[in-house]
C-alpha cells in the first residue's frame, strides 16, 4: 500500500471531480457570460470589426447623458428613501416595543411586495395616483387638492420615485432585519453601564456595527433601481429618457441608428450596476465578520 | 415615546403599502357606471389571450423550475461533498444575475444567438422558448441556488452520501432518492420563488417577441382603462399565493422535523 505514490493522486482526481460542474458552468457559460461578454466586446468594436473607443466617446451626447443623469438620480433617490423608510420600519419592529405578533406579517409582506414589481405595480399606483386615481379623486373631492396643479405628475421622474418605493422598501426590510437581530443585547447594556445615552449607542456603537449592511444595502437597492424596465414602461411608455428604456427601445428598433452605441449603452449599465454591487458584496463580506 | 415613533413609523409605512392595493382593488370594480361590479375581472377571463399567454407563461415557469432544479441540485450537492474549494468561484457566478441587469443579458442574447450564429435559437419558435426558458433560469439562479445550498447545510451530505453507496446506489439514486427528498423544503421555496418571478416576466419576454402574460398585461394596460387594475389584482394574488407557498412548506417541515 506504501508504495503508491504520494505525488501522483491528487493530479490525477481532480480533473475527474471537476467534471461534477460542467454542466453548471456550461450553462453559466452560454447564457450569462459568453452573453455580456458580447456586448463589452462589442462596446468596443467598430461596424467593421475593429477596436475602437468612438462608441464610448458616441455616448457623450446630451440625450444620452442625461439618460444616464437620470437614471443614476432616479436609483440613488429611491435607494436613499428606501433605506430610510425601510430602516424606521425595520428598527421599529426590532427595537420599537412592539408587539411581536407585527413582525412576521411584516416579513411576509415584505417578500410579497419586493417581489411585486414590474407590470401590475406599475397599474396599481395608475389606479391610485394616476389622473383619475383613487387617492387623486379623494384629495380633489375631500380637501380641494388638485394634486396636478401642485405639479405633481404620477407619469414623470418623482411619480416613478414614489412607484419604485414600493418595491425598494420591503426589500430593505427584509435585508435589514436580520443584521439590527444581529446587534447583541450586551452591546448596548455595555453602552448604558458605561453611561452611554440612547443616542450615543447609536451613534458610536450600534450606526457604525450598521454602516457596511446600510452602505451595502444601499448599493443593493440602487443597482435594482438601475436595471428596472417593466415598471417603467408600464408606467410612463416609451417616452421617459432612463438608459433602461432607452436600451429597451434600441434593441426593438435601434432608435439610436448604430448597433455598436447599443452595446455601449449596455456596457455602461454593467460598468454602473457592477460597482454597486462590487461595494455591497465587499461591504457584506466586512459586516458579517460583526454579526456572527 | 419610542414606541409612539414606532407605531407611526409603522402605520405610516403600511399606510403607503396599502393605499395602492385598495386604489387597484377599487379601480378594478369601477368598470360598470355608479355600481360596483366583477366587469372587468369577466372581460379579463373571457379575453383568450389572458388565458393564452397565462398558459404560456406557466408552461415557461414549469420548464424554467424543472431545469432549474436539475442543474441546481446536482451542482450544489457535488460542491458540497467534493469541490469546496470551487464554492467561492460558483457563488460568484450565481450572484451575476443580480449585477448584470435583466435587459442586457436579454441584449446579448439577441446578438449572440441571431439566425446567423453557430447556434440560431431565435431563428424558431422553439428555439425561442428555449432561450426565453434559460434566461429565466439565469433570472431565478441567485434565489434557486442560496435556497439549495442552505438546504443542503442542515443535512450530513458526505455521510448520508457514503451510507447510500456502502448499500449500493449510484449517482443517480443518491440525488433522486436521497439528497432531493432531503431537501425538497428548499427546492419547493425556490421554485415558488421562481413562479413568482417568471409569470409576470416583462422584459426577456417582450425582447424575445414571445407572446407571455408581462408583455400582455403591459399590451392592455396601454390601451384599456379597467382591466389593466384587475390584471394586477390577479397577479398581486399570484405573488401573495407563491409566498403563501413557502411559508407553508418551510412550516410544514418544521412541525416534521420536531415530530421526529
Amino acid at each position: 500500500m506504501t508504495e503508491i505514490p504520494m505525488g501522483r493522486r491528487p493530479r490525477r482526481r481532480l480533473p475527474v471531480e471537476w467534471l461534477g460542474i460542467l454542466p453548471f458552468v456550461a450553462f453559466a457559460m452560454l447564457f450569462l457570460i459568453l452573453p455580456t461578454m458580447k456586448i463589452v466586446i462589442g462596446a468596443f468594436q467598430s461596424p467593421e470589426g475593429g477596436f475602437t473607443l468612438q462608441n464610448l466617446i458616441d455616448l457623450n451626447t446630451d440625450s444620452i447623458r442625461n439618460a444616464y443623469w437620470t437614471s443614476i438620480k432616479l436609483s440613488l433617490i429611491t435607494a436613499l428613501l428606501g433605506c430610510a423608510v425601510g430602516f424606521a420600519m425595520a428598527s421599529a419592529v426590532v427595537f420599537g416595543g412592539l408587539p411581536k405578533r407585527v413582525r412576521s406579517p411584516l416579513l411576509t409582506f415584505s417578500g410579497v411586495a419586493s417581489n411585486f414589481a414590474g407590470v401590475p405595480l406599475a397599474f396599481a399606483f395608475i389606479a391610485t395616483l394616476g389622473p383619475a386615481g383613487l387617492v387623486t379623486l379623494w384629495l380633489k373631492t375631500e380637501f380641494g387638492i388638485n394634486l396636478r396643479a401642485m405639479g405633481f405628475n404620477l407619469l414623470s421622474f418623482w411619480g416613478l420615485v414614489v412607484t419604485y418605493l414600493f418595491f425598494q422598501i420591503p426589500l430593505m426590510i427584509l435585508i435589514i432585519i436580520p443584521a439590527l437581530d444581529g446587534l447583541k443585547r450586551e452591546w448596548r447594556e455595555a453602552a448604558e453601564v458605561l453611561g452611554a445615552t440612547g443616542r450615543q449607542y447609536w451613534q458610536m456603537v450600534a450606526l457604525p456595527i450598521l454602516f457596511p449592511s446600510l452602505l451595502g444595502t444601499f448599493a443593493l437597492l440602487f443597482a435594482n433601481a438601475f436595471g428596472a424596465v417593466a415598471t417603467a414602461f408600464a408606467l410612463t411608455g416609451p417616452q421617459l429618457n432612463i438608459v433602461p428604456i432607452k436600451l429597451f427601445a434600441q434593441i426593438r428598433g435601434d432608435v439610436l441608428g448604430n448597433p455598436n452605441l447599443g452595446y455601449a449603452l449596455a456596457f455602461g449599465m454593467i460598468v454602473i450596476t457592477g460597482l454597486a454591487n462590487v461595494t455591497y458584496i465587499v461591504l457584506r463580506t466586512r459586516s458579517e465578520r460583526w454579526l456572527k | 415615546m419610542t414606541r409612539i415613533l414606532a407605531w407611526a413609523a409603522l402605520i405610516g409605512g403600511c399606510l403607503f403599502f396599502l393605499l395602492p392595493l385598495v386604489g387597484m382593488t377599487e379601480f378594478s370594480l369601477k368598470m360598470r357606471r355608479g355600481v360596483y361590479s366583477f366587469d372587468a375581472y369577466v372581460k379579463v377571463f373571457e379575453d383568450p389571450a389572458f388565458w393564452a399567454t397565462f398558459g404560456y407563461s406557466l408552461t415557461l415557469a414549469a420548464a424554467t423550475i424543472v431545469f432549474g432544479v436539475l442543474l441546481v441540485v446536482p451542482t450544489a450537492y457535488w460542491v458540497r461533498l467534493k469541490l469546496p474549494q470551487a464554492r467561492p468561484i460558483i457563488e460568484f457566478i450565481t450572484l451575476l444575475p443580480l449585477v448584470i441587469p435583466a435587459i442586457v443579458i436579454v441584449f446579448g442574447y439577441i446578438r449572440l444567438y441571431n439566425t446567423s450564429s453557430i447556434l440560431p435559437l431565435t431563428g424558431s419558435a422553439f428555439g425561442t422558448d428555449i432561450l426565453l426558458t434559460m434566461g429565466y433560469a439565469t433570472l431565478a439562479l441567485p434565489y434557486m441556488y442560496r435556497a439549495v445550498d442552505t438546504g443542503l447545510r442542515t443535512i450530513d451530505v458526505a455521510t448520508l452520501t457514503e451510507a447510500a453507496q456502502s448499500l449500493g446506489a449510484g449517482w443517480f439514486t443518491i440525488l433522486a432518492r436521497i439528497i432531493l427528498p432531503n431537501v425538497l423544503v428548499a427546492v419547493l421555496s425556490g421554485a415558488f420563488l421562481t413562479l413568482a418571478i417568471v409569470i409576470g416576466e416583462f422584459t426577456m419576454a417582450a425582447l424575445l417577441n414571445r407572446p407571455a402574460f408581462g408583455p400582455f398585461m403591459q399590451l392592455l394596460g396601454a390601451n384599456r382603462a379597467y382591466e389593466p387594475p384587475a390584471l394586477a389584482v390577479i397577479a398581486f394574488a399570484i405573488t401573495w399565493a407563491c409566498m403563501g407557498l413557502i411559508q407553508l412548506v418551510t412550516r410544514f417541515s418544521k412541525h416534521e422535523r420536531a415530530k421526529v
